[in-house]
Formats: structure tokens, C-alpha cells, sequence
């Protein structure tokens, strides 16, 4: 009995701290399918985790926090637009520039107006989200099996966690079923078809940007209004580029895509739990090694050894209208 | 978006090479200044401060030279990697993990002749930084996997690897804090006040050293190596136009691998300046952004050692200077001065197109009419 409480609430964790990498994913699909790369979903992520936590302690409402988040990722996502697709800059040094630049300016501003090294104000009920107990949980907790699915799995999560996995079937649609779908990915593929049949190719770029912006942004507000109440410094700590890696693995396709997150999302829950177990015949684990599996990981995956990744055809490549 | 049209070939070179760039840092350091208003300081104080900080008087310039000296290592290894096309940003784990080899070298060989012990440790730093650039190098050229994502990567395993030597390993075992024993002394590398003290001068505690001349030096093998060689050539070709080079002959792969191995071995020998130079132990965590500043360095420099002496040295100031800023105005954090190396890649790599057309034409234009006059 002991063991299966142990696998639920594994797979519980498994859930909560996959849903930035989530959310990252399919902001990063959304750029790269249109044939931007994006590395800035680190940066972005930290930006909008900053936003959030100042928002709602300041205007004392979460969601006005995320609402904040979500302007200023998409204001981020445009500079990237402007140096990248408008002024034909590289794609990858647009990029690293956001990521520092915002590393800095979180850190610096945190301390310049509360004071304390990288950190703002621990946020009060009120000004963070809640845990969602949902409708008879506590009633149901002790059938077996289904008590332990529905109340110590499904329920109690933060609204981010539902939000996240809910956004993967409406992603999948709007990419693959969709009309505006397919001139996101003609775009990617081959610019110069789509600008020919007459849809423009920086419009539906800066269009797959804005959303890229949205989505990033419910990630870093999970990071300091949900899971934790306050912002800290360099709290993302290498998310973004596991996303990244988890969108790649899952060939920029959403459904993968959520597989590769949660298999991170696994591997961490587990370091977690790992960290001074001894294991037999091995021993205890150094934990630092613990700590370092998920990047370990993400290199092991991007190397494809489970098979050879297809980038859109045109990713990296500003598109140059011919006169 | 501009729809100017300029003949390159008549625009002169230090247009393109000179003012655009003096342009760009321009506009990096005027939003930078609207970030320390947004902090609450005086911006145009905080240059002064920045200007006395890094000249006023001899220590303060000191240190400046000393930090000019990782950002020159860091600056060349971004530089090298660049022109195969390869974004190496993985220079801070280069750095811990070069450390490493100095450390390993200098403790197990003190009993050589001082100045072999010192060629060996610069040798170790090299090759463990280029070691640790190798898997990533790699796995870009067979794999595929991004060199970007995989160098973050092994910035975060380096670290996590480097807590565990220093923890469990490698540590001073007298001491709490995880760091290692300090190297004997004899072969600490001679500091600026050694030398100043022969000539007269007496000035207190800096951390520059005999290091700066190692950088200089690498400035010229950099140049050399990558512009009066066959294989710089080859590897520039690769980041050309990899297609077209593959048609001439140049293997990819071979060059990649190269260049990633030169380009961390450079990244590693700021281990020599820390730890043979300056703390003479491995501290945890002691590359401390330098191998990030790399990248605006290289940026702003050009990608060329001519480019990336004043980038380094500008940087220097801003480091020191920069401590200066934060001593005197509780608001500016050092993490300011990262935001500051974020504007300054965003204006003159990502977006050194700009203005760039307008300058240029706006040159083109002045020129011919003095020609025709």
C-alpha cells in the first residue's frame, strides 16, 4: 500500500514540475514551426516568473500578475521578432542576448526595489495561486484505485498544471487542423511558396511570436506565483532549454513533444526523491550527479539515439522578400 | 524596414568596422542608462564612478587589466568557435573544468623546474577546456544535436561535477567551505606588484599577473591560426558555406571538432589567470560570468583579435568600474552589469543591421561628393 501512495505521489510531482517544460514546448513549436529558433524561452520564462511576482504583490491578484507576464513576454518575443525576422539579424545571438540581458535585469531590479539580493516578497494567499481541490476528492480518496487516481493524482494541482495539459490538444489543433496551422508551417518549410501565394510571410511570423510569448509566459508564473510564492534569482534554472530539447526530441510535434516533458518531469521528480537513498549494491549516489541527470538527460536525448530529428526547412533562415 | 540600397564595395572600411560598432555600443550604453533611472540611481554619476573606478588610480586600473584578461580568453574562445559558424556558450564550464586542469597539473609536477610547471599548467588548462568542448563538438557534427543546447548543458554537468570534486574529492580537508588546498607558493605566478616593485613603484594588492601577457600572446596565435592558415581557411570555409566546402574537399566534422577543442582550450586558460595567478586554489564557482561575457566580447569585437583587445578592455572597465558603482549606490546590484552585457550582444550582434544601412549610405554619399568637388 505504501508503495502505491509512493508511485501516485511520484506521478503527482511528475505532473507539477513538468508543466512549465509543457507550456515552454509548445511556445517553442509555435517559433520554430514559423521558422524562428528560440532559446530565449529561458530568458522569457525568468522574465515572466520576475512580472508575475511583482504584478500580484503589487495589484494584489494573481491573475493581474500573469496578465502583466504575458504583455511584457509578448513585448520580448517581439524584440526578438524586430532583431531576428525584421532586421534579418542571427536568430541564435538575438536569442542569448535576451537570455543574459534578462538573467541581469531580473536580478537588478529585484534588488534595486525590495532590497534583498534577487528576491521579491514572499506573496500572501491572496496574491498567489491556490491549490484546485477538485469537487469530492476528499470523499472519494479511500476507493481503492480510483480514490487514489482521482484525489491524490488528478486532483489538487495548481490551475497552471490543468491549463498546461489542456493546451496540448488545442495546440495540436491549431497547428495540424487548422487553415492558419498550415501557413505556420508552410512558412517554416518554405517561405518563399507561402510569400508567392500571397500571405505574408513577417506577418505570420511576428502572429507565431505573440503566441510563443503568451504561452511562455503561463510558465514562469506557474514557477513564482503557484509553486512558489516569491521570485528568486535564476529561478528557471536551464527549463527553457530542457523544453527546447524536449520539443526537438518530440520532432516539433505536440503530442511527442508532451512525452519528452513529462519524461523530464519524471526524471526530476525521481532526483528528488533519489537524494540520500541508498540504493543497493551501488550505495548512495552522490547528489550532485542526482541534480545533474536531467541535464545529463537532455543531452543523451538531443543526441538522438531514439532517432533522427527533423528540423523545419527553414529554421535559423531570415527570409529575404526578392525585388 | 529600409529599402536602402548601398554598393558595399564603396563603403569604407572603418565605416563598417568603426562607427557602426561605436554606433551600436552607444545605443546599448544609452538603454543601459535608462535601466539604472528605472533603478533609482543617477546614470550620468554612475559613469563617472565607472571612469574613476577603472583609471583614477593605479590599483583600480590594475584590476581592470586583470579582468580584461578573462574577457580577452573568453572573447577569443567565442571568436574561434564562431567563424566554423558554431555557437560555443558553453565557455563558463570550459573555464571551471580548465581550472581543474591547472590545479591537477601544478599540484602533482611542483617538484619541476617553475617555468616547465607553468607550460604544463597552461598545456592542462587547454586540454581540459578543449576536452570538455569535445562532446558537444561531437555530438553537433554526428548527432546533430545543437551545439547551443548541449554547451548549456555541460555548463550546468560541469557544475554539478566540479561541487561533487570539491565537496568530496578534492577539498581542503582543514577547511569547511568546498575549495582546495593552495598551491605552494613557489609556483605562483609573479604578480603586478613583483614587477612594479622592481621598478620602484609601490602600489597595494591587485590580481593582475604575468597571466595578461599569456592573453596578448593568444591574440596573436588566434590571428594567426585562424587567418594564416591552411586550416583556419578550411574551418572558415566550413562556417561559409559548409556545402561548398565539402565539395572542395574540407571534411565538416574534422573542423568542427577542431574548433570547438581550440576554442574551449581558450576558454579553459582563464583557469591559468584565476588559479595559477590570483586565488591559487579552486574556489567553487570562481569563472563567475566570465565565460558568458565571452560572447558580448566577441560580439562587439568582431569576431577579430584586433576587435576583441578594446571589447576586452571595455569590458574590464565596466567590471571594475562596475564594483566601483555598486560600492557607492546601494540601488546597482554587479547583476546590472549583466544587463548591461545582454544590450550590448542585442545591439551589435543581433541587431547591428539597424541603423547600418542608413550610416553607410549616409558615408557613401559624403565621400562622393568630396570626390566630385
Amino acid at each position: 500500500m505504501e508503495f502505491l501512495s509512493d508511485i501516485a505521489s511520484l506521478i503527482n510531482s511528475t505532473l507539477r514540475i513538468s508543466t512549465p517544460l509543457v507550456f515552454a514546448a509548445m511556445a517553442g513549436i509555435f517559433a520554430e514551426r514559423s521558422g524562428v529558433i528560440d532559446f530565449s524561452l529561458e530568458g522569457k520564462m525568468l522574465m515572466a516568473a520576475f512580472v508575475a511576482a511583482v504584478g500580484s504583490y503589487y495589484l494584489g491578484n494573481p491573475w493581474l500578475g500573469l496578465l502583466l507576464a504575458i504583455i511584457v513576454c509578448v513585448c520580448l518575443s517581439m524584440l526578438h521578432g524586430f532583431a531576428s525576422v525584421t532586421h534579418k539579424g542571427d536568430q541564435v545571438v538575438s536569442c542569448v542576448a535576451i537570455n543574459i540581458l534578462i538573467i541581469g535585469l531580473t536580478t537588478a531590479l529585484a534588488a534595486a526595489w525590495f532590497g534583498q539580493a534577487g528576491l521579491t516578497p514572499t506573496l500572501n494567499e491572496d496574491q498567489r495561486f491556490l491549490e484546485i481541490h477538485l469537487p469530492f476528492a476528499d470523499a472519494l480518496r479511500d476507493i481503492p484505485v480510483i480514490g487514489t487516481l482521482y484525489s491524490d493524482i488528478l486532483s489538487g494541482h495548481y490551475v497552471f498544471v490543468y491549463l498546461a495539459y489542456l493546451s496540448v490538444p488545442l495546440v495540436f489543433w491549431i497547428v495540424f487542423k487548422t487553415s492558419f496551422g498550415l501557413r505556420l508551417r508552410a512558412v517554416g518549410e518554405n517561405p518563399s511558396a507561402v510569400d508567392t501565394a500571397g500571405i505574408n510571410v513577417f506577418t505570420m511570423r511576428y502572429k507565431a511570436l505573440a503566441i510563443n510569448g503568451v504561452l511562455i509566459a503561463f510558465a514562469g508564473a506557474h514557477l513564482s506565483t503557484a509553486v512558489n510564492a516569491n521570485f528568486f534569482r535564476e529561478m528557471s534554472a536551464g527549463r527553457g532549454y530542457l523544453a527546447l530539447a524536449a520539443m526537438i526530441f518530440g520532432k516539433w510535434h505536440p503530442k511527442t513533444a508532451l512525452i519528452a516533458c513529462l519524461l523530464f518531469g519524471f526524471t526530476d521528480a525521481l532526483q528528488i526523491r533519489l537524494q540520500g537513498v541508498e540504493l543497493p549494491a551501488i550505495g548512495e549516489i552522490p547528489v550532485q550527479l542526482i541534480q545533474a541527470l536531467p541535464y545529463i538527460l537532455t543531452v543523451v536525448l538531443l543526441a538522438g539515439f531514439v532517432g533522427k530529428a527533423i528540423a523545419p526547412n527553414a529554421i535559423g533562415q531570415p527570409y529575404i522578400k526578392e525585388r | 524596414m529600409s529599402n536602402i540600397v548601398v554598393d558595399k564595395s564603396k563603403v569604407p572600411w572603418w565605416v563598417s568596422n568603426v562607427i557602426v560598432p561605436l554606433v551600436n555600443l552607444t545605443l546599448a550604453l544609452l538603454v543601459s542608462g535608462l535601466f539604472v533611472f528605472i533603478a533609482g540611481e543617477n546614470p550620468i554619476e554612475a559613469v563617472k564612478l565607472i571612469i574613476y573606478g577603472s583609471f583614477g588610480y593605479i590599483q583600480g586600473f590594475a584590476y581592470t587589466l586583470y579582468y580584461t584578461t578573462n574577457f580577452i580568453f573568453t572573447g577569443l574562445a567565442f571568436a574561434v568557435a564562431f567563424h566554423c559558424r558554431l555557437f560555443n556558450i558553453g565557455g563558463e564550464g570550459q573555464a571551471y573544468i580548465g581550472g581543474l586542469g591547472v590545479f591537477l597539473v601544478a599540484i602533482n609536477l611542483s617538484f619541476l623546474p617553475v617555468p616547465i610547471v607553468w607550460l604544463l599548467a597552461i598545456f592542462g588548462a587547454f586540454l581540459f577546456g578543449a576536452a570538455w568542448a569535445y562532446i558537444p563538438a561531437y555530438l553537433q557534427s554526428k548527432r546533430g544535436s545543437h551545439v547551443v543546447i548541449t554547451t548549456i548543458m555541460f555548463n550546468f554537468i560541469a557544475s554539478s561535477l566540479m561541487i561533487f570534486l570539491l565537496v568530496d574529492v578534492i577539498r581542503d580537508t582543514n577547511q569547511m567551505a568546498p575549495h582546495t588546498v593552495k598551491l605552494p607558493e613557489e609556483i605562483w605566478l609573479p604578480s603586478f606588484e613583483a614587477f612594479s616593485g622592481i621598478l620602484g613603484i609601490k602600489i597595494r594588492y591587485s590580481p593582475l599577473n604575468l597571466t595578461f601577457l599569456l592573453a596578448i600572446a593568444s591574440l596573436f596565435f588566434v590571428w594567426f591560426l585562424v587567418w594564416k592558415t591552411k586550416w583556419g581557411y578550411e574551418m572558415r570555409a566550413v562556417g561559409h558555406n559548409t556545402q561548398a566546402a565539402i565539395y572542395a574537399g574540407i571534411s565538416p566534422h574534422k573542423n568542427i571538432i577542431i574548433a570547438m577543442c581550440i576554442s574551449g582550450g581558450l576558454a579553459g586558460l582563464l583557469g591559468v589567470n584565476e588559479i595559477l595567478g590570483v586565488s591559487h586554489k579552486i574556489q567553487a564557482g570562481f569563472p563567475a560570468g566570465y565565460g558568458f561575457t565571452g560572447i558580448a566580447v566577441a560580439l562587439m569585437g568582431r569576431n577579430h583579435p584586433i576587435g576583441i583587445l578594446p571589447a576586452a578592455f571595455l569590458f574590464g572597465i565596466l567590471y571594475q568600474g562596475g564594483s566601483e558603482v555598486t560600492f557607492e549606490m546601494p540601488n546597482i546590484t554587479r547583476y546590472m552589469f549583466v544587463a548591461v552585457q545582454g544590450l550590448i550582444i542585442l545591439f551589435s550582434g543581433a541587431l547591428e543591421n539597424l541603423f547600418r544601412p542608413q550610416i553607410e549610405s549616409f558615408f557613401v554619399r559624403r565621400l562622393n561628393r568630396e570626390v566630385n568637388l
